[in-house]
């Protein structure tokens, strides 16, 4: 028989949201069903995804709070008499935050009722490859069908299970913008437990590094909280991971260690207990020095990887592949899945960048592909992001490793600066780690590879680059480009000290 | 300094001349001293100050009065310019460039006479010469202006709190002042002739001066000052100033600490001999008009930076066109100043960073059917919690629809501006179109997405 809708969204997040209300646009009948499995923890949120509940945006928040609080130190030095002490308060913070969430949850369900797309709350599972069925909170069940289906369901984060006490005494990201208490002393272990390929250590940071314990680990420290990340470097084929696969990566966590942020370099919990004082204590083996050492906190946070949420879906029941390793839903160019009419986006995507203007967009597009006679494929090349550590770093394209090992370092110039933001000079702040690095080919274009920047506001500064870089930018093109001045991006059309020069690569001068 | 690469001998001749007020400072010219480097430190003290109001939604709790102290960020300003001066001075002589702090003219071909403070002379002749000299701002021609009133030139060295502020003008340094100092919690006025910010995008002007009006600074529009007369003195005094309207008969008078003037900058061209060895100035404005090679015409003569007629008054521009031009004269090398599509940032309080052409201009060049405008107000995340304005930050590009809708004027209104604009500015300089810029990712949540 003919199906209730023409699209069916699992999954309100950036990806189902963007898709479902696109194919609304053409006049479509669409439905979106989502659904939060509370955390192990019992924390639940509304409608809108991983990016707007436990991602980006308090995430953003937090590290703005964070920011905050190093202006406030600046601003003695720029003249601003405040009376110390200078206290934080987390729940006003976080209050203020779940408050904004929360707005935004309620805006994505006017969005959808103004597009006229049919919201259901419910968790939903394949019952054959066009109907989806689930059970209400009140228990009743619901039975949809759909022509096309598109699954952005997204991730959650991994608990280490192996570890004793992991689950029971242990947070995640889901949890941490939640607390209606301060999480007090934090320890933040970070595991890399997926295996890792080239590919996905240069498309992005955030695929495989430390970015979530990194990113948290940076505001707690920033509100004024003791703060420890644990963090094991994983011999990555022959390469140390944090120190010579990512240069980059080592000096914004240089940049936290000298920010007060601890780290237990080389160490692997292996059990957290409770203790009567309710605090937690965990054990860790030093794998450097073979010994074991044990200390207590307020809290414990696990950055160990997010999984597909796929689980409850019955993908193998409709045909849908997932790749057996990560679990992830394999897709092909348009999005398509093995099953003709069911499409993935988002997150729950094998071998895509786990970032919302990806998803929006990967999702827009497939709409327009299905409803809207275009053809336009999503390109996922050259996408930029940026790790909103305490000293942010944004990048867009190749890293110099993966550069090296396209085009051989022969083949390759990177040009580098270490720089001093003006605004830091008056108020006495360390820059040793504000750097900028371009990669670019050698030969006579000189076509730029990819961008590199350690800064303030350093999302502010890739975002134009990436779109230099989308039309195919060269370094000469770069020089030709007058900079702005005083500003921090302009330091990246003055670049000209090579690596291969061996020259001290500092800015002098105005 | 590029120069001196290519071991030639190289001399440097720079000279400050102090304002009414006595005011003067070191090596380095007016980015340096009294422009672009302590604009953005005192712009950068007004934001702290809105930063702290944020921190207290976002959980920072500390006394509710919270004053500010314009000598503690003086002396902070002036000693970091002071370690520039040094720097420059160190760099010069490490480059084996002579520099003498001496008033330079012409006074016949290939001659230059040096005048030093305490007057003594000295000639020195050279085979090439760079006229770098900038300008300095312009005076009202009323009475008590030079007694009274400062300028750009005496405001960032300042050795007292101006108070209650006048800024008469309404050229950008009149707007960035007045937005600074309203920031720094002192009382400002501006006076403004006609309307703000001449020959930029209007549109944006407009906002700009909205949102200041709206964030406590007043405008007096359509007035000009005919009299400033000292009521009191003091640091700062107090001052009376009168001033006429100029679409009528009305006259109005206001007390203030402080009167900033800001209407504008003269080429220091007039009294450096320039009739002596024939170097033709435009008589209106005193700038120099240059080929694209930065030559004026005699042929051994060259100038850079803003004493050139119709080129942008920008430091990167000028240290552009000074590099490039040694280059050409003693590396052989061909490159010309590309003074097209450069970039710029407005540091008002809501910050505006714009590459290419305004709406206006393009409507002008290519017609207005021939254009495509696109729009969008947009509301930093970090704007939410502390409920800041969500209707105020705005972006627009212009395309040409002729021309494969090719991006020809980028402009942002927003916080870090210039830090947005800047890629924008290389990507408009390889030519990206609206379809490029569609086909970008954005980064996430930041406010160059939008």
């Amino acid at each position: 028989g003919k199906s209730e809708y023409d699209l069916l969204v699992v999954g309100g997040g950036s990806g189902g949201l963007a898709c479902a209300k696109e194919a609304a646009q053409f006049g479509r009948k669409v439905a979106v069903l989502d659904y939060v499995e509370p955390s192990p923890q019992g924390t639940q949120w509304g409608l809108g995804g991983t990016c707007v509940n436990v991602g980006c945006i308090p995430k953003k928040l937090m590290h703005q709070a964070a920011l905050l609080g190093s202006a406030l130190k600046d601003a003695q030095h720029y003249g601003w008499n405040i009376s110390q002490p200078v206290q934080h308060t987390w729940s006003v913070m976080a209050q203020a935050v779940q408050n904004y969430v929360k707005s935004l949850n309620w805006g994505h369900r006017v969005q959808l009722q103004d597009k006229k797309v049919k919201y259901f709350n419910i968790k939903g599972s394949f019952s054959d490859p066009h109907t989806i069925r689930g059970l209400t909170k009140a228990g009743k069940e619901i039975v949809i069908t759909a022509e096309k289906i598109v699954i952005a369901t997204g991730g959650r984060p991994k608990y280490p299970t192996h570890i004793a006490g992991a689950l029971e005494y242990g947070i995640t990201s889901d949890d941490l913008f939640w607390l209606k208490e301060s999480p007090g002393k934090t320890l933040l272990v970070h595991l890399s437990l997926l295996h890792f390929c080239e590919d996905v250590v240069c498309i992005s940071l955030t695929d495989i590094s430390p970015d979530v314990s990194l990113e948290c680990a940076g505001f707690l420290t920033g509100i004024g909280l003791d703060t420890t990340v644990m963090i094991r470097s994983i011999p990555l084929r022959g390469f140390d991971q944090v120190s010579r696969k990512h240069q980059m990566s080592s000096l914004v966590a240089k940049h936290m260690e000298s920010y007060g942020t601890k780290f237990l370099k080389k160490c692997i919990p292996t059990k957290v207990e409770k203790l009567e004082s309710n605090k937690l204590q965990v054990t860790w083996k030093n794998t450097d020095l073979g010994t074991e050492e044990s200390d207590s906190f307020d809290t414990v946070m696990w950055a160990v990887g997010r999984v597909p949420d796929t689980k409850t879906l019955n993908l193998e029941t409709v045909g849908v592949k997932t790749n057996p390793e990560t679990g992830k839903i394999i897709v092909d160019a348009s999005e398509a899945t093995s099953v003709p009419h069911i499409y993935a986006v988002g997150d729950i995507t094998e071998g895509r960048p786990e970032l919302t203007p990806t998803a929006i967009a990967a999702g827009k597009l497939l709409a327009r592909r299905l409803f809207g006679q275009s053809s336009e494929l999503m390109d996922y090349d050259n996408i930029p992001t940026t790790v909103f550590t305490p000293l942010e770093y944004g990048c867009v394209g190749l890293s110099e490793e993966k550069a090296v090992q396209c085009y051989g370092s022969d083949n390759i110039e990177v040009f580098h600066a270490y720089y001093k933001p003006l605004e830091f000079t008056v108020a006495e702040r360390d820059a040793t780690q504000c750097y900028i690095k371009m990669v670019c080919l050698r030969e006579s274009e000189q076509r730029i590879l990819g961008l590199h920047f350690i800064g303030p506001n350093a999302g502010e500064v890739i975002q134009g680059f990436a779109l230099g870089i989308k039309c195919g930018a060269t370094y000469p093109q770069l020089m030709k480009t007058i900079g702005i001045h005083p500003t921090c991006a302009e330091e990246v059309t003055k670049l000209h000290i090579t690596k291969r020069s061996g020259l001290d690569a500092t800015v002098t001068g105005c | 300094q590029e120069a001196a690469k290519y071991d030639k001998k190289v001399m440097v001749l720079d000279f400050v001349t102090p304002t009414p007020l006595g005011t003067s400072w070191g090596l380095g010219g007016t980015c340096v001293n009294v422009g672009c480097i302590p604009k953005k430190l005192m712009h950068q003290a007004a934001l702290l100050g809105q930063a702290l109001q944020d921190a207290r939604k976002f959980g920072w709790q500390f006394t509710e009065e919270v004053k500010h102290n314009w000598m503690t960020m003086t002396e902070s300003v002036q000693n970091y310019i002071g370690s520039l001066n040094w720097g420059y001075r160190v760099a010069l002589r490490e480059k084996k460039v002579t520099y003498e702090n001496a008033y330079g003219e012409f006074v016949g071909p290939h001659t230059v006479k040096a005048t030093n403070k305490r007057g003594v002379e000295k000639l020195y002749t050279a085979k090439r010469f760079l006229i770098a000299t900038g300008e300095r701002p312009r005076y009202l021609g009323i009475p008590g202006d030079k007694e009274y009133c400062i300028s750009s030139d005496d405001l960032f060295s300042l050795p007292y709190c101006p108070g209650k502020t006048l800024v008469v003008g309404a050229s950008y340094v009149a707007l960035e002042c007045a937005g600074f100092l309203a920031g720094l919690g002192l009382d400002v006025t501006v006076m403004v002739r006609s309307i703000l910010l001449r020959g930029f995008d209007q549109d944006i002007a407009s906002k700009i001066g909205e949102y200041m009006e709206e964030h406590g600074i007043n405008f007096i529009k359509q007035f000009v000052p005919i009299k400033v007369e000292q009521i009191e003195e003091g640091t700062p005094g107090r001052l009376k100033v009168t001033a006429q309207s100029t679409v009528g008969n009305q006259i109005i008078e206001g007390e203030y600490n402080t009167v900033l003037l800001a209407i504008g900058r003269d080429a220091c061209t007039r009294k450096i001999g320039l009739d002596k060895v024939g170097v033709k100035i435009n008589e209106k404005t005193g700038k120099i008009p240059v080929n694209d090679e930065e030559q004026t015409n005699v042929p051994y003569i060259y100038a850079i930076g803003d004493i050139l007629q119709d080129k942008l008054e920008l430091t990167p521009v000028a240290i552009q066109a000074g590099r490039l031009l040694i280059r050409r004269l003693y590396g052989g090398a061909t490159t010309k100043c590309d003074y097209v599509n450069v970039p710029t940032t407005v540091f008002t309080p809501l910050e505006y960073g714009a590459c290419g052409y305004s709406e206006e201009r393009a409507v002008e060049e290519f017609g207005e059917e021939n254009i495509e405008v696109y729009h969008s107000y947009f509301w930093p995340l970090e704007w939410t919690v502390p409920s800041r304005d969500n209707n105020k930050c705005y972006a627009k590009i212009i395309c040409n629809i002729k021309d494969n809708e090719r991006v020809i004027g980028f402009h942002v209104l927003g916080p870090n501006a210039g830090e947005v604009t800047q890629g924008f500015a290389a990507a408009i300089k390889c030519g990206m179109t609206k379809e490029q810029l569609d086909g970008t990712i954005g980064i996430h949540p930041v406010c160059a997405e939008v």
